[in-house]
């Protein structure tokens, strides 16, 4: 038995004059799942979401959800809710009243209502926080109604104009777990938007990568960051080292990358690429490995660079150094291995560094073709 | 250094302080002192409280002073309906060159004097005016219509007067209502009606309120307005406290009425705040 996707886009399109908001986009997102829409800002991903929740009307093609076609139909009629950027509460109304909104709105009788809303509120970890204000919530106690207010509705789909960019670093990571914990806990289909690719990889069953109105990308977390289709992908999920170059070499699938400064280094192709093309090539810093000498490299078959140390970026577990390769002067970083065994490094030393070619990725050059 | 900033305030309340007392206090004292004496002789005083004995006995101003009261009531009530939706799209609909040119157009009307405005309306609606030789040529009616005099006619013309002062606060109140609330109020299921009456009109309500407490002040002692599109029917008691004070030059029953009058306006905008449930304080920051 296959199920219906919830939400289903064929074709969607929106322009502002010569502009294209979003552009030709096809998709869809299977029931009970998360699904994250990522991108820069400007890239579309609002007004793709504002298409969804009925805001605002594409220009061309069809978006359905829960199988039936929306055209003309207005946002209060459609099985969706949105929780807004700032969450929207209504700072009129007791956090009861807020919750109990749409439903007094569908003519749900009183007591029915009050029933609904305790359940919800307990389920949301609030028990009895009917009579409080808005105000008098903390930053995760209102993200939680505000779910909780849309979620009372039993909505097909539950659409997250990121909830998160507003709070602060640690409120957002406890979020993030929570928003996680919520969606599994519901099993309501999420579409969740957002420009913060760690959000997007912890949170979702999928994300797309959104850049210039079209999806570079679709798939599983691991696959965006393994796997990436196009240089916009491998350069904006996760961090990563970009050298363009030409490929002088391509063997088996492993191009040798040539860069103006003299730089030669192996990657995966991804895609068609052939000698001679203008190609673009990504290492990630944590591929990179480091070693104070080159032949710890050479012995477990790496190709192995030296390299100076030019700053060290510590950030506890994220922490990274810059190095110059000695050669090309290009500038690499890598991630510092928390072993302990680079404890000692100073700026100015000279190291070495390597990575498995397979892990490293290497595009034909201005390839925007949408190989997803 | 706290001294001195203490004495910076002091020196900057002064003009405000002097003003109050010299303008509002003084004069009230001497008006409430006069408004509780009698004359019994000619320069001979005692205290007496005849002058509101007399206003309670003769009916005419009784009558004209509830009339007024509920006169200033429909004015408030109609320059509400009116200014709403128009401060409502110069908040929320129209974005930068048009929203400041309909600011513009609501506040033109104020660059002319109140009499030379209301003189405006009488050229357009005297019998011999354009607006009933208008409806001669179009044959609406035979002949032209005397349209002054009317209670209509006064309500038109308080209502004209007061708009701006409703617009205003009705404007900032609504500027701050976050468009993400109604936009969620929406999607939660709600139309335009029942998100006017639990989202925008709770939100916008002091500033409502503000407005409907200056218009209706404005109103209730406009002297103008009723007497020039009102004529000897409008009745209203701004022109008793004149008459008793200019014309039968009975300063202790004008003072009587003034004090009357005073109470009258602090008892709605009591009975107002208390209706809607809103805070004096509050409601005057928003303006």
């Amino acid at each position: 038995m296959t199920t219906q996707p919830d939400l289903q886009a064929s074709r969607v399109a929106k322009h502002y004059g010569a502009f294209r908001a979003v552009d030709d986009l096809s998709f869809s997102v299977a029931r009970g799942s998360f699904f994250s829409i990522l991108g820069p800002s400007g890239c579309g991903k609002t007004t793709l979401l504002r298409m969804i929740a009925g805001f605002i009307e594409p220009d061309a093609g069809d978006i359905h959800i829960g199988g039936k076609p929306m055209n003309g139909v207005p946002p209060n009629q459609r099985p969706v809710n949105m929780v807004f950027q700032h969450l929207a509460l209504f700072p009129m109304m007791n956090v009861g009243d807020n919750v109990g909104y749409g439903l007094a709105r569908r003519g749900v009788a009183r007591d029915e209502i009050k029933r609904r809303v305790g359940d919800m509120l307990e389920r949301v970890s609030l028990p009895g926080a009917q009579d409080k204000r808005v105000d008098q919530l903390s930053g995760g106690q209102k993200q939680r109604v505000a779910i909780a207010r849309s979620l009372v509705l039993e909505p097909t789909l539950l659409l997250l104009d990121e909830p998160l960019g507003a709070l602060d670093l640690k409120l957002r990571e406890h979020m993030k777990i929570e928003l996680k914990q919520l969606q599994a806990a519901f099993g309501t289909t999420f579409v969740y938007i957002t420009h913060d690719q760690s959000e997007a990889l912890v949170l979702s069953d999928h994300v797309a990568v959104m850049n210039a109105g079209k999806f570079e990308q679709v798939g599983t977390p691991q696959a965006l960051y393994y796997e990436p289709q196009t240089p916009f992908v491998a350069g904006f999920v996760g961090a990563n080292n970009r050298i363009a170059g030409r490929a002088t070499e391509v063997n088996s699938g492993v191009v040798t990358v040539t860069s103006a400064q003299g730089l030669v280094m192996p990657a995966r192709a991804m895609g068609s690429v052939s000698r001679d093309d203008a190609v673009e090539a990504f290492v990630r810093p944590e591929v990179a490995r480091l070693a104070r000498d080159a032949a710890a490299l050479r012995d477990a078959g790496l190709p192995a660079f030296a390299a100076q140390v030019t700053s060290l970026l510590f950030d506890g577990a994220n922490s990274a150094v810059l190095l110059h390769e000695a050669q090309s002067h290009t500038e690499f970083r890598v991630a510092l291995p928390q072993t302990g065994e680079f404890a000692d490094l100073r700026v100015g030393e000279t190291v070495a560094f390597g990575f498995d070619p397979q892990r490293a990725v290497c595009f034909a050059a201005g390839d925007t073709a949408h190989a997803a | 250094m706290k001294t001195q900033a203490r004495l910076m305030l002091m020196l900057l309340l002064t003009p405000a302080l002097l003003w109050l007392l010299g303008l509002i206090v003084l004069p009230h004292v001497e008006l409430g002192i006069l408004s509780l004496r009698a004359r019994v002789a000619p320069r001979v005083y005692e205290p007496s409280l005849a002058q509101f004995a007399t206003f309670i006995d003769e009916p005419l101003y009784w009558h004209t002073f509830m009339r007024t009261a509920l006169m200033s009531i429909l004015a408030t009530a109609i320059t509400l309906l009116m200014a709403f939706p128009i401060a409502w799209t110069i908040a929320k609909l129209v974005r930068g060159q048009a929203k400041a040119m309909l600011f513009v157009m609501c506040l033109i009307p104020f660059w002319v004097s109140e009499t030379v405005r209301t003189l405006g309306w009488m050229i357009l609606l005297r019998e011999s005016g354009v607006l009933p030789a208008f409806l001669v040529w179009l044959g609406v009616t035979p002949a032209p219509v005397e349209m002054l005099y009317h209670d209509a006619t006064i309500l038109v013309g308080l209502v004209y007067t007061s708009m701006l002062f409703m617009v205003i606060p009705l404007i900032s109140a609504l500027e701050s209502l976050d468009d993400s609330l109604i936009e969620a109020a929406y999607d939660l299921g709600g139309n335009g009606w029942s998100i006017l009456r639990q989202i925008v009109i709770p939100h916008a309500a002091p500033g409502i309120v503000a407005g409907c407490i200056v218009v209706f002040m404005l109103t209730l002692g406009n002297y103008l307005t009723p007497t020039l599109l009102g004529g000897k029917n409008s009745q209203w008691f701004t022109e008793q406290i004149y008459t008793q004070f200019i014309t039968r030059f009975n300063w202790e029953q004008g003072a009587a009425f003034g004090f009357l009058l005073l109470g009258l306006s602090t008892a709605i905008v009591w009975a107002g705040l208390k209706l809607s449930g809103q805070k004096f304080g509050e409601v005057m920051q928003k303006t």
